[in-house]
C-alpha cells in the first residue's frame, strides 16, 4: 500500500517515491505529520517538520514525530546549512510571504528541495476564468478571492523559468492530474506539479 | 502500581559554590519497574514547591503519572526526588547541620539548580542506570531538565522541560523577590533562626500569596472568582482563596507539616541565578546534544512566557537537534502544566514511545 492509498493525496505518493531511504527530512507545513510518519516508517528517515496549526502539531508529535510549532518562514532562518537531504513543500509554497525567499532557503539548509504546488494554468482554471470573467474557482482553488489562503499564483512554466534563471538543477519533475501522471503539455494539463530540485 | 518512598544517603557532595556537603540526604519515590537493561526510566523533577510525591494518592501530578497515563507506570520506571535545599526530605536548610548539631538554617551553603541535578545524577548512578528515557518537569522542573540534557549529554535519551525557561527575567527574579522579602520581614524569622520557636508563618504564606497570583492568568481569574464576595463575609472570593492558599502552604493539613520558609529563599535564590547562558551562547551549549527535546509552553502563562520556550527551542533548531515544540492553548496560565492533562498526556505519551522504539533499537 502507498501513501496514496493512505491519504488520497496525490502528490504525497509521489514524495513517498521521491525520498531515499534512511535520510534526513524537513516537512515545511507538514500538518499532522502524516507523510513523515510514513516516510519513517517505510524509509526509515530521520523526520522533521514544521507546522502553524497548533491541533496538528500535536496529532503530530502524538504520533511520534518531532514537528516544531509556527509559522515556516521565520523557522527556515533557524536551521543551519545543509541539515536536511531532502526539504519538503508541499501545497503551501503558493501560500508563502516570500516564495523566493523561501526557496533559497530550503536549498540553504538542504541538498534537495521538493516542492508540490497547484497549477494556475490548468484548463480548467483558464476556463474558469475565461467563462465567468471572475477570479478562477475550482477543485484546485476553491476559495472566494476575499478567503483565499493563495497569496501568489504560479504555473508550471512559471517555476520552470524560475529554476533557470536561478540556476536549479532540476532533478525530476512529476505532474498530475487526479491521480493520473499528466506526460503532455504539461502547462495545460497538470492540476499538481512537484519538482525535485537542487542548487547547481 | 508497584510504589516505593524512599531515602538515600550520599557520602558528599560537591556544590557550586566550593562547599562540600557530608552527607546528604534524598528523598525519592519511583513508580513502576525498572526493566532488565535499565532502558526504561524516567526522572520527573519538581516544581519550586513540589515533592517526591508525583504520583499516587495526591501526588502533584498524579494525573500525569501512572498505569495507563501520559508517564505510564506499566512501562516506564519513574522516579521523582526531592530537590537539594527543600524541606520535604532531602538535605536543606532545616536539616542538622553535623558540624554543630543544630539546624544549618541560613548558614546553609547556597545552592544551584545544577547542584540539585548534580546530586540527582547520584541517586540515578545509585540505580545502576547509566541513560535515563527522560527527564521531564514544569517550571522550576524544566530548569532541571534542561540542565540534565546540557550537563550530562550521554545520560539523557530525551528532555521534556515545559513551560520553562534557561535564565529567569527581571519580572521572575522580582516576583520570588517579593516573596523572600515577605518572609524576610516577619519578626518570626529571625534571621532564619526559628527552627525552636514560632516559624514566620504570616511572611512565608505572603509570600505563596503572591506565588499563586503569577501562576494564575487574568482570564481564570475572572472565571474563578470575578468579582464575587465571599458569602456572609464582606471578603472578596479572591482574597479569600488565596488566604487559604498562604495559610495552606504555612500550616498543611497532612503530615508534612507546613514549607520551610528557609528552603523558599534557598530554592528560589537558585532559580534566580540559573542563567544557562553564563556557561555560552545556547547554540553553543546544544553543539553537541543528541538528546531529543518536547518543548512544551502554555498561551496564557506570563511568569514563564512562550519567548523563553521559544529562545531554547530556536538554539536546538539551530544546532540542528532533534525538537518538537507546541505551544498549548489554555487559560490557566502557569498553572497550566499541571491542570491541561488531557493534551499533554498524548503528545508526552507519543513522545516517550518513539523514544522508547529507538531506545530499544
Amino acid at each position: 500500500m502507498g501513501v496514496r492509498d493512505i491519504y488520497g493525496r496525490s502528490d504525497y505518493a509521489i514524495i513517498g517515491d521521491l525520498v531515499e531511504h534512511g535520510t534526513r527530512v524537513l516537512d515545511l507545513g507538514c500538518g499532522a505529520g502524516e507523510l513523515l510518519a510514513w516516510l519513517k516508517e517505510n524509509k526509515q528517515v530521520d523526520g522533521r517538520g514544521v507546522e502553524m496549526v497548533g491541533a496538528d502539531v500535536q496529532k503530530a508529535i502524538a504520533s511520534g514525530v518531532s514537528v516544531y510549532q509556527g509559522d515556516l518562514e521565520p523557522a527556515l532562518e533557524d536551521y543551519p546549512d545543509h541539515a536536511f537531504d531532502y526539504v519538503i513543500l508541499s501545497q503551501t509554497l503558493q501560500q508563502t510571504r516570500h516564495p523566493l525567499q523561501v526557496l533559497r532557503s530550503m536549498l540553504r539548509i538542504s541538498k534537495r528541495a521538493i516542492v508540490a504546488f497547484p497549477n494556475f494554468a490548468h484548463w480548467r482554471v483558464r476556463m474558469s476564468h475565461l467563462s465567468s470573467g471572475r477570479s478562477p474557482r475550482t477543485e484546485l482553488f476553491p476559495y472566494e478571492w476575499y478567503d483565499s489562503p493563495n497569496i501568489h499564483f504560479l504555473t508550471v512554466l512559471d517555476f520552470e523559468h524560475l529554476a533557470q534563471k536561478e540556476g536549479w538543477k532540476i532533478e525530476r519533475r512529476v505532474f498530475l492530474a487526479g491521480r493520473r501522471n499528466v506526460t503532455i503539455l504539461p502547462n495545460l494539463m497538470a492540476e499538481v506539479a512537484v519538482y525535485l530540485f537542487s542548487a547547481r | 502500581m508497584i510504589t516505593q518512598a524512599a531515602i538515600a544517603t550520599f557520602d558528599s557532595l560537591d556544590l557550586d559554590c566550593g562547599v562540600t556537603l557530608a552527607p546528604v540526604d534524598v528523598a525519592y519515590e519511583t513508580y513502576g519497574e525498572l526493566n532488565a537493561d535499565k532502558s526504561n526510566a524516567i526522572l520527573i523533577e519538581h516544581a519550586f514547591s513540589g515533592n517526591a510525591h508525583a504520583a499516587g494518592d495526591d501526588g502533584w501530578w498524579a494525573n500525569m503519572i501512572g498505569p495507563g497515563k501520559g508517564f505510564d507506570t506499566d512501562r516506564y520506571f519513574v522516579i521523582c526526588s526531592n530537590v537539594l535545599g527543600g524541606c520535604r526530605g532531602t538535605t536543606g536548610p532545616g536539616s542538622i547541620n553535623p558540624a554543630t548539631g543544630a539546624p544549618w538554617a541560613m548558614t546553609f551553603p547556597p545552592i544551584t539548580i545544577t547542584d540539585m541535578v548534580r546530586l540527582q545524577k547520584k541517586l540515578i548512578d545509585s540505580f545502576g542506570i547509566t541513560k535515563l528515557l527522560a527527564v521531564a518537569g514544569g517550571s522550576m522542573g524544566g530548569m532541571q531538565a534542561l540542565e540534565w540534557a546540557v550537563a550530562y549529554p550521554d545520560s539523557v535519551r530525551a528532555a521534556l522541560p515545559i513551560a520553562t525557561t534557561s535564565r529567569h527575567s527581571a519580572q521572575q527574579i522580582a516576583f520570588n523577590e517579593v516573596g523572600r522579602q515577605s518572609i524576610m520581614a516577619d519578626p518570626d524569622w529571625n534571621d532564619g533562626n526559628y527552627y525552636d520557636q514560632r516559624p514566620p508563618a504570616r511572611g512565608l504564606s505572603v509570600a505563596r500569596m503572591v506565588g499563586h497570583i503569577t501562576y494564575m492568568s487574568d482570564e481564570s481569574m475572572r472565571q474563578k472568582f470575578g468579582r464575587r464576595l465571599r458569602a456572609g463575609q464582606n471578603k472578596f472570593e479572591v482574597e479569600s482563596y488565596l488566604q487559604y492558599r498562604g495559610s495552606q502552604f504555612v500550616d498543611r493539613h497532612d503530615s508534612q507539616g507546613g514549607f520551610d520558609a528557609n528552603s523558599y529563599i534557598y530554592i528560589t535564590r537558585a532559580m534566580d541565578s540559573y542563567d544557562l547562558t553564563q556557561r555560552g551562547s545556547l547554540p553553543k551549549l546544544f553543539e553537541n546534544i543528541k538528546t531529543r527535546f518536547l518543548v512544551m509552553s502554555f498561551t496564557s502563562d506570563w511568569l514563564y512566557p512562550a519567548y523563553q520556550s521559544l529562545e531554547v527551542v530556536s538554539a536546538l533548531r539551530s544546532r540542528n537537534c532533534d525538537v518538537a515544540y507546541c505551544s498549548l492553548t489554555s487559560q490557566y496560565g502557569h498553572d497550566a502544566f499541571l491542570v491541561e492533562v488531557n493534551e499533554q498526556t498524548e503528545l508526552v505519551r507519543g513522545f516517550l514511545a518513539s523514544t522508547f522504539r529507538e531506545a530499544v533499537k
